[in-house]
């Protein structure tokens, strides 16, 4: 089976956002870029499927996006995943998550895969989007926000989270998951892997590679524009509250319920 | 062009919902900005007791699917209902609350539809018909305005950002026959385990109590438990909470927990990272105890107490608990 491992990179979860000067998008300026952390949870999980069935599996990295986005190819690829396509092409920028989708989607068709992988949203436009509309686009069933996986020949039952507890989901394959935290513990690259991976040939696809038209992907065959950025509205000062322990806790229920009138 | 709003009903237990009616404030105030009437989608088998709650909402009309293919969710199923749905309904906004459900449908039939998608809008509004939205984006930490282009327009709205709308109406109920290739669903719900005890789940409590590593053990969250049972809140924890085992993960707030919008936060013996503040800063107000007058979480809250909490918390309790019983 041939799994497919779908990477994206943004930026680490420390960095601080600013606003480029005509709020068109972030300023790329200091930001370093890694592998969207749920993604690394996808990586894990092709890994271990691979390592479990011990047949002719293999795990392909994916990502679509500019030169840097080699990177987190580099990555997937020295933690174990055995190939990686780089999706570049300029007429690529700035499509929305279902642009994207169109893109990855006819890359991934000519491969077969059995099992798509991706994260739960990209921590970058947290849209979680891009893996159900691939899956539609493949015409194949989708489980999202999955912390437990279990592939029995072809089927597939997915343990996800829902609001207040989990729900199953049983699949058939091929089919396109998306992971959570809880899914495993991603491994660390070891200094091997690191140097295969430095070595390994990362394959380019561009649009002319792929059954698309210009007017498909990337901007204009997005469904949607972006209007501006803003920054987060300031709040106002905090007001601390002095006194001893019983004191404080009086005079901040009353504020709850008489100031800000939410209890 | 068509012209009208539809809300997705999300049934859970049989019955609506109570987000959906949040969904449906949204669209009346879409619909009085000239984007149509309001009618509700419904989707399922043996979901009467939904489709007579959606009927009292103030709304046009409830669409129905009915099958017995569709009586477990299932995306292909769902999506192919709701097609239909928009089909007959003429609408060309359809708005879902941005929860599990909510996203795994409106991300797959806005793809199936091709249809412009905005996931987890804080706020929406018209521009000559096109939806125009705010949404958090790089993990809240800044918001991004867009606009769709598309003549099919879907967004999810999160909890907690619109009132819920009262029932007063008498919609007409309208029948659709989708017909549901049961071929066609590769893919199914089981099962559905809750987890929470039937309290409200962190992404549309209205009142949060949240603990961190300071609170030392799992048994010691019962003090925020206590707090939380006299304001009807659920209770969240830090990520270092929930790696010491405290707390299961389900009740990890943050940037790899739950993203959560509040009324009231109150974050207790949290320091303050960048991680756990992008999961809650959309909170209406916060409440920030801490014994480190320097922790990074009082430049986020509103009220700010500086103490031990295992002092601090009891009394708060108690306070609270007189306040509510006078009013
Ligand atoms: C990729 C990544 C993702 C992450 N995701 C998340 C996430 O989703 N959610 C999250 O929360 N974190 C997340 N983190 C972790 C985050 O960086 C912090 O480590 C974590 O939030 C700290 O939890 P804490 O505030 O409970 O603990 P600490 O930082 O140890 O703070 C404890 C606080 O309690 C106070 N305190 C101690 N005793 C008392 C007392 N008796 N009374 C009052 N106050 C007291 C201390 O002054 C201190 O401020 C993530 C980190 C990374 C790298
Ligand atoms: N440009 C991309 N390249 C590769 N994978 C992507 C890309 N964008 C999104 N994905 C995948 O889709 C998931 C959800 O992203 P999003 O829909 O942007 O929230 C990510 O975690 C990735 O697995």
């Amino acid at each position: 089976m041939k799994i497919v491992a779908l990477v994206k990179s943004v930026p680490d979860t420390e960095s601080k956002i600013k606003i480029n000067a005509d709020s068109s998008g972030i300023d790329p300026q200091g930001i370093k870029f890694v592998m969207n952390p749920y993604d690394e949870y996808a990586v894990e999980e092709g890994i271990r499927i691979r390592e479990r069935l011990k047949d002719d599996t293999t795990v392909i990295a994916i990502s679509l996006g500019p030169d840097r986005v080699v990177d987190v190819l580099r990555t997937a690829l020295a933690m174990g995943a055995d190939d990686a396509i780089h999706v570049n092409d300029p007429a690529f920028e700035g499509g929305d998550p279902l642009a994207n989708a169109r893109v990855l989607a006819e890359v991934i068709r000519p491969l077969g895969a059995g099992l798509i992988l991706g994260g739960r949203q990209g921590i970058d436009d947290d849209a979680s989007q891009t893996i159900p509309a691939i899956a539609e686009l493949l015409g194949i069933p989708q489980a999202l926000i999955v912390t437990e996986l279990t592939i029995d020949g072809g089927n597939v039952t997915a343990r996800r989270r829902i609001e207040g507890g989990d729900e199953v989901i049983e699949c058939t394959l091929p089919a396109a998951v998306t992971c959570e935290k809880g899914l495993n513990e991603p491994r660390y690259a070891s200094l091997p892997g690191i140097m295969k991976a430095k070595k390994k040939e990362i394959r380019k696809v561009t649009l002319a590679d792929l059954p698309l038209e210009a007017n498909q992907v990337g901007a204009a065959g997005s469904r949607s524009k972006m209007v501006r950025y803003h920054a987060l509205p300031e709040r106002p000062p905090v007001k601390m509250i002095a006194g001893d322990a019983a004191q404080q806790a009086k005079e901040l229920a009353r504020l709850l319920r008489e100031e800000a009138k939410v209890i | 062009m068509a012209n009208g709003i539809l809300v997705f009903g999300e049934i859970r237990g049989g019955g609506l919902k109570s987000v959906t009616r949040e969904i449906v404030t949204a669209a009346a105030e879409l619909s009085a900005a000239g984007g149509g009437p309001v009618a509700i989608a419904l989707i399922g088998d043996g979901i009467d007791a939904a489709v007579t709650e959606a009927c009292a909402l103030p709304v046009e009309k409830v669409y129905v699917v009915r099958d017995t293919q569709l009586a477990a969710y299932s995306t292909q199923g769902y999506t192919a209902a709701l097609k239909a749905i928009i089909a007959q309904s003429g609408a060309n906004t359809v708005l879902f609350a941005a929860t599990a459900m909510g996203k795994d449908l409106s991300a797959r039939a806005a793809a199936a539809c091709d249809a412009a998608l905005f996931t987890d809008c804080t706020e929406i509004a018209l521009n000559n018909g096109a939806l125009h939205i705010k949404r958090p984006v790089y993990s809240g930490k800044v918001i991004v305005e867009m606009e769709a282009t598309a003549p099919l327009q879907f967004a999810s709205i999160r909890p907690n950002v619109n009132a819920p709308a009262a029932g007063a109406g008498s919609a007409a109920v309208v029948e659709v026959a989708a017909a549901v290739d049961a071929g066609a669903i590769q893919g199914r719900v089981k099962e559905v385990t809750a987890t929470s005890g039937g309290k409200k789940d962190l992404t549309e409590a209205e009142v949060i109590v949240s603990g961190g590593r300071s609170l030392k053990s799992g048994d010691n969250f019962k003090i925020l438990q206590d707090l939380a049972d006299v304001l009807g809140a659920s209770v969240g924890a830090s990520r270092a909470a929930v790696d010491a085992g405290y707390v299961p993960h389900s009740m990890q707030v943050g940037q790899t927990g739950k993203v959560v919008n509040p009324k009231l936060y109150i974050a207790v013996g949290i320091s303050g990272a960048i991680q756990h503040l992008v999961g809650m800063r959309t909170s209406k107000v916060i409440v920030a105890i801490n014994k480190d007058e320097n922790a990074p979480i009082f430049q986020k809250a509103d009220y700010g107490v500086v103490g031990d909490l295992f002092e601090i918390v009891p009394h708060l309790t108690e306070e609270c608990k007189q306040l509510l019983a006078h009013s």
